[in-house]
C-alpha cells in the first residue's frame, strides 16, 4: 500500500492553488525566521565556541553564584505563585459557578477582577504594593505606623504575581466548573454525601488535571515574568532579571544566550507537559456539557463566608489598581497628599511622554491588525485546511507560548545584531521600529492563534468545503467565509495583541533604542529610580488606553459582530 | 437545464487511510470501477465506513485518490482542486452560510462566475420556484426549517448547472416523514433539470426510491451494481441481500435447472449459474411465502404479532427461524403461537445464492 498518490495529486491542488502556497511559504519563512532562528541561534552561542562544541560557557555561568541562586529564587516563586494563584483561582470560580450571588455588586466585582489583570500593564500591582506597603507606604507607614517595612524581595514578587496571575486561573476553571453535568454532584447528594463530601469526592477529582493545567500555566507566566521582579524584587534576582543584567551590566552575550538557554528549557519542559499532557487529559475527563442549570447553594453558612471572603480579596486588588492614579495626584507620595496635576504635566513637558505615546501607540497599532490577521490565517490553515507543513505551522506558533520575553530579546539581540547568522542580511533590521513591531507580533500571535482556533473548530467544516466546491478559491473562502464568520475572533485578537503589545515590556526592553520611546520602559525607569509620581502618572494614562480600547472592542462588537446575529448552528 | 449532463468514470480508484487506534494503514476504497451515465441517478449505498462518503468525496476532490483515475465528462479530473470541478454538492449539514441570506447563498456561485446582477437575480428567482422557496429572499438561514434548508442547500448547488450534482446523506437530520417527501422531491428536480446526481445514503428504502442505479458498498469494495429491482430480486451476495431489505436464507440443495431442496422438500426456485449438486442458500423476503394449514414445508409458530398490514410472524423450521410477513391479514386465518403451520412459496419469489 503506498499513499504516494494522493500524497503527489495533493501537492498538485496546492500548486494550482497559488495564493495559499505562498501564504503557506511567507508563513513559514516568518516564524522560522523570528521565533525558531533567534532560539536557535541562542543555542549555538551557548554550546559553541572558537574550538567548536563546548560546555565551558554553561560551566562559567553554572558556576556564578548569582545565576545558581537565581535558579532557586525563580523555582521557588513560580512554584508558591503557580499554587496560590490556582487555589484562589479555583475558590473564585466555585463562587461564581456554584453558589447564589445575590447582588450585582458581587458581579460587579468579579467581573472587575478578571478584566484589570488584562488591560493593566504588567508591573502596576508592584508599583502600588510598594507604595502601599513600603517604606513610604500608606496602610504600613500611616495605619500601621510602622517605619521599616520592606516589601522587596520574595514575599513582594509573590504576592504581586498571584494577584495577577490568580484571574487567569480564575476564569479557566470556571470554564471547566460549567462543564460539570450538575447530575453527577446531585446522585452524590442523593446517595447521602454531605456538600463537603460532594466536593473532594466528585468536582475535585473531576477538575484537578484542570487545576494542575492552571499551576503550569501561572508557573509559566511567573518564572517568566520580567517586569514585576525587575520593580519589586530588590536583591532578589530571578532568571529573567539575571539574564537581563547579565547582557545589559556585564555586556556578557554568551553568558546571557546560555542563562536563556536555561531559563527557555524549564518554560519548554513545563509547556509541553501542560499542552501536551494535562491540557488534554482535562478536557477529556470534561467533555460533556451541563444537562441543565445548576441548583446554586443558597445555604447562608456557605454563602456568607465565601462571599466575605471572596469580596475582601476582590476589593484588595481593585484597591491596588486605584493606588496608582491616586499616585499619579498627590504632591509627594507618603508625605504630601494634596492632589495635583503636576506629575501628568511633568509626564509632557520635561519627560517627552507625548513622544513615549505616540511610539507606543503607533507601533502597537501596526502591529495589532496585523498579528490578528496572521493568527486568523494560521487558525484557517490548522483547522480547516491538509496541507504537509500544517504541523509545523501549529507547533512552532504555540511554541512562542512558551518563550519568556527576556529569552525572546536575548535571541533577537543575538540573532538580528549582525544580521542572519553574522552575515549582514537583515541588518537593517535590526534597531528599527520594524524588529518591535515584529516582537509585538510574535508575543502576541499565541492567545490570538489559540482563539481563532477555538472559534474557527465550532464551525462545521462543510460550510467552508460548500464555498470551495461551489467555485470559490481559498482566498475568496477565507474572505467571505471565514472571516465573516470569526469577526468577533479577528476584532479581540486584534485588540488583545495591541493591548499586550502597548503594555509589554520584557523583550522590548532589550531591544529599543533611543530613537524609540515606549511608556512600559518610561515605567520602568521612573519606578526604579523611585519617582512614583511620574511612573503613576505615565501607568494611569496607558490604563486609560488600554481600557478604552477593551470598552471600544465590546461596543463595535455589540453592533457590529456576527455572534449576535448569526445563531451557528453546532453539528 | 444543465448545460451538459456529464457522466462520471471511476477506474481502479483505491483510497487509503490510517486508522488511528492501530497506526496501520488500511483501504478505504479499493479498485472501485464505476460508470456513470449522464443524466442518471446513481446511489452509493452501503453502512457506515464502507467507503461510501470518501468515493463521494474523491469525486468532489476534496480528497485524493492513491490509485486510478476519475473523469468527468470524459476529462481526468484528478489533479484539479474543488472549485476548479464541474461538480456541486449538497451536504449533510446543508452548510449554508450563516452570515447570508437565502438569496446570497443561492448566488454565492454565480457571483463567483462574474454574472450580472440581473442574470443572477432571474436565475435565482426561478430556482428558488424550482425548490418551492419563492419569496423567501430574504430571510436567513436560521430562520428556515430542516427541510427548508435542505431546499436551499439543492438550490444553491443546482443553479450553478454542475455538470453533476453530489449529495452527502442531505436527508439525514430530517424527521422521518418529511424525509420521504424531499427524497420524492429530490427526484422530481434531478429529473426536471435533467442532471447527473451521485447520492450517498445508507438508507436502503431512501435509495430504492430514488435511483437509477444502487451501488451496494462493503468495506470499501463495491459488492453489486444494479437497478433496484435487481439488486432486491437478484442479490449477488448475502450482504446484498441482507442490506437491501429483509431477508431469511434457507439451506438447500441445487437439483437441476431452476429446482432446489429445501429439508427434502423440492421446490422451484431461481439457480442462476449454479450447477446441479451444489449446496447454496435460497433468499427468501419475508412476504415471499404465505402460510396454510398444508403445503410443501412446515413449521411452528414461535412469534406472531399484527402490525396493521401484516401479521408477522416467526416460523420455527427445524433448527432454523424465518421471519414471514402475512400482508392484508384481515381475510386471513390468524396462527398462534405454538401451531403448527406450512410455508408456500409464491411464484418467482425464491432465489438462491
Amino acid at each position: 500500500m503506498a499513499k504516494s498518490q494522493s500524497a503527489s495529486l495533493d501537492r498538485k491542488k496546492l500548486m494550482a492553488d497559488p495564493i495559499m502556497m505562498t501564504t503557506i511559504v511567507l508563513l513559514v519563512a516568518f516564524l522560522t525566521i523570528f521565533i525558531l532562528y533567534p532560539l536557535a541561534i541562542l543555542l549555538v552561542d551557548s554550546f559553541i565556541s572558537d574550538n567548536g562544541l563546548t560546555l565551558d560557557i554553561f560551566k562559567r555561568v553554572m558556576a556564578l553564584s548569582n545565576f545558581r541562586r537565581a535558579i532557586t529564587n525563580t523555582l521557588k516563586v513560580g512554584f508558591l505563585v503557580g499554587i496560590a494563584s490556582a487555589l484562589i483561582g479555583l475558590l473564585f470560580a466555585y463562587v461564581e459557578v456554584y453558589v447564589k450571588l445575590r447582588t450585582r455588586f458581587m458581579e460587579g466585582l468579579f467581573k472587575a477582577v478578571s478584566m484589570l489583570p488584562v488591560v493593566s500593564p504588567p508591573f502596576v500591582l508592584s508599583l502600588s504594593m510598594i507604595m502601599l506597603f513600603g517604606k513610604a507606604g500608606i496602610i504600613t507607614r500611616f495605619l500601621l505606623k510602622i517605619y521599616d517595612n520592606s516589601v522587596y524581595g520574595f514575599w513582594g514578587i509573590a504576592i504581586v504575581q498571584t494577584l495577577t496571575f490568580f484571574p487567569v486561573c480564575y476564569m479557566m476553571l470556571k470554564g471547566l466548573l460549567k462543564n460539570i453535568d450538575p447530575s453527577l454532584e446531585e446522585a452524590a447528594r442523593d446517595m447521602g454525601a454531605s456538600r463537603f463530601k460532594v466536593f473532594m469526592t466528585v468536582t475535585l477529582p473531576l477538575i484537578l488535571p484542570g487545576l494542575g493545567n492552571a499551576f503550569l500555566v501561572t508557573f509559566i507566566e511567573s518564572i517568566a515574568d520580567f517586569a514585576n521582579p525587575m520593580i519589586i524584587g530588590g536583591s532578589y534576582d530571578t532568571l529573567a532579571t539575571t539574564i537581563y543584567l547579565q547582557i545589559t551590566g556585564a555586556y556578557d552575550k554568551e553568558g546571557a544566550a546560555a542563562m536563556a538557554v536555561v531559563l527557555l528549557a524549564i518554560t519548554l519542559v513545563m509547556f509541553i507537559v501542560q499542552k501536551y499532557y494535562l491540557e488534554a487529559k482535562s478536557t477529556a475527563t470534561l467533555s460533556g456539557k451541563a444537562s441543565r442549570e445548576r441548583m446554586l447553594i443558597t445555604d447562608k453558612s456557605v454563602t456568607i463566608p465565601l462571599t466575605i471572603l471572596c469580596s475582601a480579596l476582590a476589593i484588595f486588588v481593585i484597591l491596588m489598581y486605584i493606588c496608582v492614579p491616586f499616585g499619579a495626584m498627590f504632591k509627594t507620595w507618603g508625605y504630601d497628599f494634596h492632589l495635583t496635576f503636576k506629575w501628568f504635566g511633568q509626564v509632557f513637558t520635561k519627560y517627552k511622554g507625548l513622544k513615549a505615546f505616540k511610539d507606543s501607540f503607533v507601533l502597537s497599532l501596526i502591529s495589532a491588525p496585523i498579528t490578528a490577521l496572521l493568527s486568523m490565517i494560521i487558525s484557517y490553515l490548522v483547522v480547516k485546511r491538509n496541507f504537509k507543513t500544517k504541523g509545523f505551522i501549529e507547533a512552532v506558533s504555540m511554541l512562542a507560548m512558551a518563550v519568556p520575553g527576556t529569552v525572546l530579546g536575548i535571541g533577537y539581540i543575538r540573532g538580528f545584531s549582525g544580521g542572519l547568522f553574522g552575515t549582514g542580511i537583515l541588518q537593517g533590521l535590526y534597531g528599527t521600529g520594524a524588529i518591535l513591531v515584529i516582537v509585538f507580533i510574535v508575543r502576541s500571535l499565541p492567545t490570538g492563534t489559540r482563539s481563532g482556533i477555538s472559534a474557527l473548530r465550532q464551525i462545521d467544516k462543510s460550510i467552508e468545503e460548500s464555498a470551495y466546491d461551489m467555485g470559490a478559491d481559498s482566498l475568496k473562502v477565507f474572505m467571505t467565509v471565514t472571516l465573516p464568520l470569526i469577526k468577533d475572533s479577528f476584532l479581540s485578537g486584534f485588540v488583545t495583541s495591541f493591548v499586550r503589545s502597548i503594555t509589554a515590556i520584557s523583550a522590548i526592553i532589550l531591544l529599543v533604542t533611543p530613537s524609540y520611546l515606549l511608556i512600559t520602559v518610561q515605567i520602568n525607569e521612573f519606578a526604579e529610580k523611585g519617582s512614583f509620581g511620574i511612573a503613576c502618572a505615565f501607568a494611569t494614562i496607558l490604563i486609560i488606553i488600554t481600557y478604552s480600547s477593551v470598552i471600544l472592542m465590546n461596543i463595535v462588537m455589540k453592533y457590529f459582530g456576527t455572534s449576535r446575529k448569526v445563531n451557528l448552528e453546532e453539528n | 437545464m444543465a448545460k451538459e449532463k456529464k457522466g462520471v468514470r471511476l477506474e481502479h480508484i483505491s483510497k487509503i487511510y490510517k486508522d488511528p487506534k492501530t497506526g496501520k494503514d488500511f483501504y478505504a476504497v479499493k479498485d472501485q470501477n464505476l460508470e456513470i451515465e449522464p443524466g442518471s441517478f446513481v446511489t452509493l449505498l452501503g453502512p457506515s465506513g464502507c467507503g461510501k462518503t470518501t468515493t463521494l468525496r474523491m469525486i468532489a476532490g476534496f480528497e485524493s485518490p492513491d490509485e486510478g483515475e476519475i473523469y468527468l465528462g470524459g476529462e481526468p479530473i484528478n489533479a484539479l482542486t474543488p472549485n476548479k470541478r464541474d461538480t456541486a454538492m449538497v451536504f449533510q449539514s446543508y452548510a449554508l452560510l450563516p452570515h447570508y441570506n437565502i438569496f446570497d447563498n443561492v448566488a454565492y456561485g454565480l457571483k463567483l462566475r462574474k454574472m450580472d446582477s440581473e442574470t443572477i437575480k432571474k436565475k435565482v428567482t426561478d430556482i428558488l420556484a424550482l425548490v418551492g422557496l419563492e419569496g423567501m429572499e430574504n430571510r436567513m438561514t436560521n430562520q428556515l426549517s430542516g427541510g427548508q434548508q435542505q431546499r436551499v442547500a439543492l438550490a444553491r448547488a443546482l443553479v450553478i448547472e454542475p455538470g453533476v450534482l453530489l449529495f452527502d446523506e442531505p436527508l439525514s437530520n430530517l424527521d422521518a416523514k418529511l424525509r420521504v417527501s424531499m427524497r420524492t422531491e429530490i427526484r422530481r428536480i434531478q429529473q426536471e433539470a435533467g442532471i447527473t446526481a451521485v447520492y450517498v445514503t445508507h438508507d436502503q428504502s431512501e435509495a430504492m426510491a430514488i435511483s437509477d442505479k444502487v451501488i451496494i458498498m462493503n468495506k470499501g469494495i463495491v459488492e453489486q451494481v444494479a437497478t433496484p429491482q435487481e439488486a432486491y430480486y437478484y442479490p449477488n451476495n448475502k450482504f446484498v441481500a441482507d442490506f437491501i431489505g429483509e431477508c431469511n436464507f434457507l439451506k438447500a440443495k441445487v437439483t437441476g435447472q431452476d429446482m432446489v431442496e429445501i429439508g427434502g422438500t423440492a421446490v422451484k426456485c431461481a439457480t442462476g449459474s449454479l450447477s446441479a449438486g451444489a449446496d447454496c442458500d435460497v433468499v427468501l423476503r419475508p412476504e415471499g411465502a404465505t402460510l396454510s394449514d398444508m403445503g410443501a414445508i412446515k413449521g411452528k409458530v414461535d412469534y406472531s404479532c399484527f402490525m396493521g398490514a401484516y401479521q408477522d410472524y416467526h416460523i420455527r423450521i427445524g433448527e432454523s427461524v424465518i421471519k414471514i410477513q402475512d400482508y392484508n391479514p384481515k381475510n386471513k386465518k390468524i396462527y398462534k403461537v405454538g401451531d403448527e403451520v406450512y410455508l408456500n412459496f409464491e411464484d418467482n419469489t425464491l432465489y438462491a445464492l
